[in-house]
């Protein structure tokens, strides 16, 4: 009996999203009166994980490997997950976590779900809670299998400390046989992703051309938030389509959301809808999005973004 | 080279969500339905192949007999044939299974699902399937193109990209940037008249397999109206968002 989480770093830091699983594994294990246990790769130091409730640790080394592998990953927690007779593995809802997530349910034909947002409500069966129709609704599902694997949306459960057993385990990194090799990866500037973001500050049409972006950029960075942006947006080619957020886009979880000059069509609004706090700012009172804001200024981008930026800095001495 | 499409039918982007039967089923009524937004970027480029270097081109999709229109517009856009497993859904390994069953006794060298439906949002079909044929998985697929006998692929992840090379058979999970929105084929005249005349397959399904099942939807609660706030008293926005919201 146990749970397992998957633990994700970067530059050998433990990510946030990571820790809130690890809180949200604890919870479960408490719940159910079983251990938990974390699983991670390439990491040198894994001692802070027991002040989030970790049992046992297993540090993977990954020897040369410095890219993400998929196969040999999902097989290698599916084998501890095998060993150790655990009923939950719990991933994050990273571009990483959701890519290996299936494909460790898939080797035993295991219950997956996705978007999960919150503590299971029952646990025989394991019943979830889950959003659906790109955050328009919410479904309760249940599993009718011993092992269930769990995407935990960001931002939906929180990062608690708690004192585990912190004891470590070894297992050694499976091989794969798949010839599918990462080559390189191209990173976008050494800048805050929206997955990762607490804050997300995104622009839209109303800001009339690339050329205005420092606006936006000027407000993430005094705010340590990550940039978005609209479809209208990505698909004239002001912003790369990575920063997309909406239905076809990137889903967006964070605990603040800040939209300025997108006036919210019913595709972006649901791929947003899981943000806690949305701040509208529009020179149109019109404008759907104020429908779905929490606080909203109607006034021109050009005037309002320079002094909020201002007066930001001032805030936080910088 | 053989390419199998994995088609969602799902309700449009604007569609409003609501619940009928306590809750426990989608209303369908009044809504219009559509090629999953993620699957219609992998198809477009399923015809790109067809195109450049004479693919031939199937669809699926797993289903009742709702969905053959959308399977009609799969073949209009350029789809050599369609293909229906005649069974409701239920969950993705149910889905999965169903593919891979079909997959098995035709040798597809390419397979193409969406990265997720825009319905149940459950992004496993892909990784499910890849999974029991044994071949590799590329998860948000942005790039495929042949490079002599393999093929040169990118990754979209957070906070950038992975470039990767591989070679058939392979399943992607594509979405956009695979293809431009712009690149989306609007079916014309002719493509729907030939459309009539091509092969649409109804199969009987395999052994079902399900390990979910959904007990209820519901939505979320109403939000209250929006505080506007005087666009000279920017203090008092910063002041709401630290004290009143508690995200600053």
């Amino acid at each position: 009996m146990s749970v397992i989480v998957y633990i994700e770093s970067q530059d050998q830091e433990i990510k946030k999203s990571s820790l809130e699983v690890a809180s949200y594994g604890r919870a479960i294990a408490d719940a159910s009166g079983t251990e938990l246990i974390a699983v991670s790769f390439g990491l040198d130091d894994t001692s802070i994980l027991k002040h989030y409730g970790v049992d046992l640790i297993y540090a993977i080394s990954t020897e040369e490997e410095v890219y993400f592998n998929s196969d040999r990953l999902s097989t290698t927690l599916a084998k501890i997950a095998s060993e150790e007779g655990s009923q939950i593995i719990v991933f994050s809802s990273s571009a990483n976590a959701r890519y290996i997530a299936p494909l460790t349910a898939a080797k035993y034909e295991a219950a997956y779900f996705s978007n999960v947002i919150g503590l299971p409500l029952s646990y025989k069966p394991l019943t979830v809670k889950r959003s659906c129709f790109t955050n328009k609704a919410f479904n309760l599902s249940t599993s009718q299998k011993d092992l269930a694997v769990l995407s935990l949306s960001s931002n939906s459960f929180g990062i608690i400390e708690k004192e585990g057993k912190g004891l470590s385990k070894s297992s050694a990194y499976q091989e794969s046989t798949s010839d599918l090799k990462v080559r390189s990866v191209e990173k976008t500037a050494n800048k805050v992703t929206i997955a990762d973001a607490d804050i997300v500050v995104s622009g839209g049409r109303g800001l009339k051309g690339p050329e205005h972006w420092h606006l936006i950029e000027d407000l993430a960075n005094v705010l340590g938030a990550a940039t978005a942006c609209s479809k209208p947006v990505s698909d004239m080619g002001w912003r790369p389509h990575s920063e997309h957020v909406g239905q076809t886009g990137k889903p967006v979880a964070s605990n603040l959301y800040i939209a300025i000059g997108v006036s919210g069509a019913i595709q972006h609004l649901a791929g947003i809808n899981s943000s806690k706090v949305k701040v509208v700012i529009n020179n149109d009172p019109e404008a759907p999005f104020f429908k779905a804001a929490d606080y909203g200024i109607v006034g021109d981008a050009f005037e309002v973004v320079p002094t909020l930026i201002e007066k930001l800095k001032a805030l936080k001495g910088v | 080279m053989k390419i199998l499409v994995c088609i969602s039918t799902v309700p449009d982007t604007t569609s409003k969500i609501n619940f009928v039967d306590e809750n426990r089923a989608f209303d369908t009524q009044g809504v219009t339905f559509i090629i999953n937004p993620n699957d219609e970027f992998g198809l477009t480029r399923a015809i790109w192949f067809q195109q450049k270097e004479g693919a031939e081109v199937t669809v699926v999709t797993v289903g009742d007999s709702s969905c053959e229109p959308i399977l009609r517009k799969c073949l209009a856009i350029g789809a050599d044939r369609a293909i229906r497993i005649d069974t409701v859904p239920q969950d993705g390994l149910s889905v999965a299974s169903q593919l891979a069953d079909l997959a098995k006794r035709e040798a597809f060298d390419l397979i193409i699902t969406g990265r997720e439906s825009i319905d149940y949002n459950g992004g496993m079909v892909g990784a499910m399937l890849a999974t029991f044929l044994k071949i590799p998985y590329l998860a948000n697929c942005i790039h495929i193109e042949k490079e002599g006998d393999r093929y040169n692929l990118e990754r979209e992840m957070d906070g950038g990209k992975e470039l990767l090379n591989g070679s058939l058979p392979l399943v992607i999970g594509a979405q956009k940037g695979l293809v431009e929105e712009k690149d989306l084929i609007i079916p014309n005249m002719r493509g729907i008249m030939q459309a009539r005349q091509k092969p649409l397959d109804v199969i009987q399904p395999q052994e079902i397999k399900v390990a979910t099942a959904v007990e209820s939807f519901e939505k979320p609660p109403a939000k209250g109206p929006v505080k506007l706030i005087d666009p000279t008293n920017i203090e008092g926005l910063i002041d709401l968002l630290q004290n009143e919201a508690k995200v600053l």
